[in-house]
Formats: structure tokens, sequence, C-alpha cells
């Protein structure tokens, strides 16, 4: 598990730790990419809005290889969330009514074969991520 | 990131490198910005040099077409898309949003 504080300058970081798991569980580049632009919509979730960019929360991240799937997990101490409260963006929508939120949760769906939230008062929220290997 | 631009007879042309996200997004957002504030409205991307973008960049790229094309002024077009990055950009739907040329010359051409 690895613990980083809740700010958009350790993306790169956490990118690199999601790549470094999936090219050793045998991931194409593709695949590689998605993981990674999954992890990175999931943790700028938690730092905007878990913690509404305040500086010293932290996010704990697991990611390993289960068979030939990885799991990658997201903790956040920050405010309860539901992500049934979350407008799925209008992709038909044009360009005056293209909406602006929603987009990261909907690339998080999209990339990963499961994404699933469990929100616990006092305990905060964790984010679970998993996707097959090719 | 790096942001190089380049001020053409109808156009500028944007040239970024390395990595958009949510830490990088302002500085992207800030030199398109830049270009639109001072009253030019055709601008073209060379992405040819991007690593990456996630959906920071994307909104970034939004919220600059829609200035762009105000009052039929111009628009914001895409040249060089990296094929990661037109997959994402085309999983969110972004693809019909933007014109997209194969190089940074066609897409000046086009203004």
């Amino acid at each position: 598990m690895k613990i980083y504080a809740a700010q958009f300058e350790y993306l790169d970081e956490i990118r690199e730790f999601v790549a470094g798991v999936a090219r050793q569980g045998g991931f194409n580049d593709k695949e590689i990419y998605s993981l990674q632009l999954a992890a990175d919509e999931a943790a700028s979730n938690i730092i905007e809005h878990a913690y509404e960019g305040i500086n010293d929360g932290l996010i704990r991240i697991t990611c390993d290889m289960q068979g030939n799937e990885i799991v990658i997990t997201m903790h956040d101490d920050g405010k309860s969330f539901n992500p049934s409260n979350v407008k799925q963006p209008n992709l038909k929508a044009n360009l005056s009514e293209r909406q602006i939120g929603g987009l990261g949760l909907y690339l998080m769906r999209k990339l990963m074969d499961k994404v699933q939230y469990e929100s616990t008062p006092g305990e905060g929220n964790l984010l679970t991520m998993r996707k097959r290997r090719g | 990131m790096e942001i190089t631009n380049q001020e053409f007879k109808h156009c500028h042309l944007l040239k970024v490198k390395g990595r958009v996200d949510s830490a990088t997004a302002p500085q992207f957002s800030q030199a398109l910005e830049k270009i639109t504030n001072a009253g030019h409205y055709k601008i073209a991307i060379d992405m040819s040099g991007l690593d990456y973008m996630s959906s920071a960049g994307f909104r970034a790229l939004l919220a600059s077409q829609r200035v762009c094309k105000r009052y039929n002024r111009g628009e914001l077009v895409l040249a060089s898309v990296p094929d990661r990055i037109h997959e994402a950009l085309e999983l969110a739907g972004f693809t019909e949003l933007f014109k997209t040329f194969d190089d940074p010359l066609k897409a000046v051409g086009n203004f």
C-alpha cells in the first residue's frame, strides 16, 4: 500500500505506481494507458471533491494483480461520496450544453471492468476498480 | 509540460509537450486564455509531443472551444493527436467537438 498526500503533484507518481504493477502483470501498452488514466481520474476526484482541495488529506492506494486481474483501491477520509449523485455526461449534447462535470467518473467506468464505491460514516470512502488483462 | 506558441497569419499554433493532468491543466488553460484574451480565436493545437492527457485537459479544450466558436469568430482544432489520446477523447464523446488534422501544417492551412 502506498500513501500519498492528496495533491495533484502526486498524480505522476500514482500513475507510475499503477503502470508498474500493470506492466509486471502483463498488460499491454494500451491497457496500461487506460489504467493510468482511470487511476488519475479517480485520484483527481478524491483531491478535488473528497478533500475539496484542502491540502492535508491522504489517499491510501493499493494496486495488485489477483490472477489476471488488476485490483486498484483508493481510500480517503474526505467528504462522503455517493456516485449516484453524479449526473452521467450527455455525450450527444452540443458544444454549449456539454457538461463539464461527471467526466472523470464516466471515463473510469468505461476504462475499467468494475468500479465500486463504499462510503462508511467515520471510515471514509473506499474505491475499488478492477480490470482483467486482455 | 512545455507549451510553445507560434503566431501565423491566420491563426495561432500552440504546441503542447509532455503531460496534461489536473496538476498541469491550469497552465494549459492559461496559455489558451492568453491567446483568446488578446482577441485571437483561431487556434491549432499540435499534440505530437503530448504523452498523456486526462479529463482536466479535455475540460480546458472544451472551455476554449466555447470561447473560440462564440459569434462564429473562430475555432480550436487539433493536430497530430496521439492514438491513446484520441481514443480517450472518443470515449469522452469529445471527438465530434473538434476538427482533427494529421499534422500541424494542415491544421494551420484550415484557417
